[in-house]
């Protein structure tokens, strides 16, 4: 394996990384609501803003992750209480609408709580390049990489350990039936995003070292976790991390060895084939007729 | 009926009087907010403060200036918006701003068409070339900054390049500039690398151009968040050939960003950057460290070259409308043509029908970047 070859798939696998934690956030939301939440992107923004706000003013940094990513948390709940629940029962193409104004608005009370600027947050262990196999990585993508499979590994004990997880995935399943059972769906929709936020503000966090961060990073990181939601099958968790990284090693890949100027095209064109020829994506059942 | 007729009287001569001190309105439109945020940002404070600092000293012509600006946030069809605004609603007498090409370009026929004095604050070439009766810019072009790049080179040797350009228009043209004069130099373009909008990695670009035989010096043509990254990854990949960045990243914000991987960093770039470090010979020192103090006591930031193209535009309009004697848009226009000799942040300005930049390349100084701060490069 050449130590080109090696570079380009670290480089993929660490931007799939931080897409697949976005995806997995639009997966939670649409599980429990059947509702895009297009203001996901926005938690990652707040992730990377918060902890370069904190961090400037001196916290540490350890400290300043934990308060980025609980305070992305209580925006996320702020949006389900103040805007989705005052709205539940409307269709959900309205829903969708409103998470599209959330999203604007909250970009623009970025620029006023924080400015307009691009902010660093500096790298959790050194900026000093490892090598491996003849390519070089930042230790900062090990920590991406790390934090995503913990993560994963946590929300998987969540989901099928855990009696919130399991409502959770039986709101997702029947929501009709679940709550007859008892379940709170109220409760369901608020911990999704709450839980949600707090996965993209994780991705905003460990993503900021290596590509700083500004008030509008949100929109494009949000439009490629949505892509890689899309291509691993809307809803699936495993379909989120397989989409998610599969769409950074095809970026990588793409922009190496064929040409970077269509890099994005690239990965916009392989959604369309998904959404054409594997509507229900990589990993996914055929939801559709399931429900019928 | 009679106090009617008294009444209308009144207004009228109130109105005769308010004529006499009309101000003299100039417009704006500037990118405030969206991604080209640090151009509009400080452009806007610098027109503010100055419009102030004018009025407080007696105006223009007797006339207090008055400063209308709206934020196009990036967006060409704001842009267009705006500048109908500006011509129709609130009738300004002549317009300087428009902090990129895309914007400037976008307005272009709109100004044509209405007659309107203005000046750009953005970089291309296009905007200029071919000359546009009414429209004048302040900020060196992007061939310029091309040529001031590879004639560094060529004192050093550097003979095979690589180029990596970001989404950008300004990214764009400058490189379309820079591959139409790199011949000129006798520089050859070996690798042609791009990336896009919110792109977080460039490892996959930079590792190709590593690979590419020959290389001795790449170019990153682009502004903003991107050449931060792009002098982080290259830096992580450990390239040997010395990295070129364009002026667009002129701001104390870029080596910050890029932190210790801005070391040796090289790029053309205005006086003001450096200003404390001019010798007290310089003919430009006094205007360039002038108006950095002025920037830095008031608004308590870092100043930027991007405010200083404003002050300069500002600075020409007023000059202009001294020399016309009015605000006649097409004596304003004529007047701008025929400044010469106006020393402003980027350099000397000296207009003329044919060159409506007024600047030549000797106004570009090229920089280092050596501990964490500028350096005039040897």
């Amino acid at each position: 394996m050449s130590a080109q070859l090696v570079q380009f798939l670290l480089t993929g696998l660490t931007v799939g990384a931080i897409y697949a934690l976005v995806a997995l956030g639009f997966a939670i939301i649409f599980n429990a609501s059947h509702v895009i939440n297009f203001a996901q992107g926005e938690f990652v923004m707040i992730g990377g803003m918060a902890a370069a706000g904190c961090v400037e003013a001196g916290l540490p940094l350890p400290l300043a992750a934990l308060v980025a990513v609980a305070g992305a948390m209580l925006v996320g709940l702020a949006l389900e209480k103040l805007a989705v629940e005052p709205a539940r029962g409307a269709p959900v193409v309205t829903l969708i609408i409103i998470t599209i104004g959330a999203s604007i608005l909250l970009r623009g009370l970025a620029t006023l709580v924080w400015d307009k600027k691009i902010h660093s947050v500096p790298a959790f262990s050194g900026e000093a390049p490892l090598k491996l196999g003849g390519a070089t990585l930042l230790p900062q993508t090990l920590w991406v990489l790390g934090a995503t499979v913990l993560t994963v590994a946590l929300l998987w004990w969540f989901f099928n350990r855990t009696l919130t997880g399991k409502a959770i995935l039986a709101v997702s399943h029947n929501r009709l039936a679940a709550q007859l059972m008892g379940i709170s769906v109220r409760r369901v929709l608020l911990v999704s995003f709450g839980l949600s936020a707090a996965l993209g503000a994780l991705a905003g966090v460990l993503i900021a070292p290596i590509s700083f961060t500004s008030w509008d990073v949100g929109v494009m990181l949000g439009l490629k976790g949505f892509a890689a939601a899309i291509l691993g099958g809307m809803g699936s968790g495993p379909g989120a991390i397989i989409g998610g990284l599969a769409l950074g090693l095809i970026e990588a890949l793409g922009a190496g060895y064929l040409s970077s100027a269509y890099k994005d095209v690239f990965a916009f064109v392989i959604i369309l084939a998904a959404l054409i020829f594997l509507p229900d994506g990589l990993a996914g059942r055929r939801r559709s007729t399931e429900r019928v | 009926m009679k106090p009617y007729a008294w009444l209308a009287a009144a207004m009228l001569a109130a109105a005769t009087a308010v004529q006499a001190q009309e101000p003299i309105r100039i417009g704006s439109f500037l990118s405030v907010t969206g991604p080209a945020a640090f151009l509009g940002d400080p452009e806007q404070k610098t027109l503010e403060l100055y419009v102030e600092k004018l009025n407080a000293g007696g105006g223009v012509l007797g006339r207090k200036l008055q400063l209308t600006v709206y934020d196009s946030a990036g967006d060409a069809e704001k842009a267009r918006a705006f500048t109908k605004r500006l011509i129709e609603q609130d009738k300004v007498d002549l317009m300087v701003g428009g902090s990129t090409t895309g914007e400037t370009m976008a307005v272009v026929p709109l100004i044509e068409q209405a007659g309107m004095p203005f000046i750009s604050l953005a970089g291309a070439v296009v905007i200029v070339d071919p000359v546009k009766k009414w429209v004048f810019k302040t900020p060196h072009s992007d061939r310029q900054a091309c040529e001031r790049i590879f004639v560094d080179m060529k004192a050093r040797g550097t003979t095979k390049i690589a180029l990596i350009t970001g989404p950008g228009g300004f990214d764009k043209s400058m490189r379309g500039q820079c591959m139409q004069v790199a011949k000129n130099y006798g520089i050859e373009i070996v690798a042609d690398e791009a990336y896009g909008a919110g792109d977080t990695d460039m490892t996959a670009q930079l590792s190709k151009i590593k690979n590419t035989l020959g290389v001795q010096a790449v170019l990153n043509c682009g502004f903003g968040q991107g050449p931060a990254i792009v002098t982080k990854n290259y830096r992580q990949l450990a390239i040997g050939a010395s990295l070129y960045q364009s002026h667009g990243v002129a701001s104390k914000q870029f080596i910050k960003l890029a932190g210790d991987a801005a070391e040796g960093v090289r790029l053309p770039a205005a006086a003001l950057l450096i200003a404390e470090a001019l010798p007290d010979s310089d003919p430009q020192k006094k205007v360039v460290l002038g108006y950095k103090r002025e920037y830095e006591s008031r608004f308590k930031s870092d100043v930027s070259t991007f405010g200083g193209h404003a002050y300069d535009g500002l600075m020409i309009a007023v000059e202009a409308l001294k020399k016309a004697g009015s605000t006649d848009k097409a004596k304003v226009r004529d007047a701008i043509e025929s400044v010469r000799g106006l020393m402003g942040t980027a350099g000397v300005f000296n207009y003329s029908p044919t060159d409506h930049v007024g600047l030549d390349v000797s106004g570009f100084r090229m920089l280092e970047i050596r501990k964490g701060d500028w350096t005039l490069a040897k």
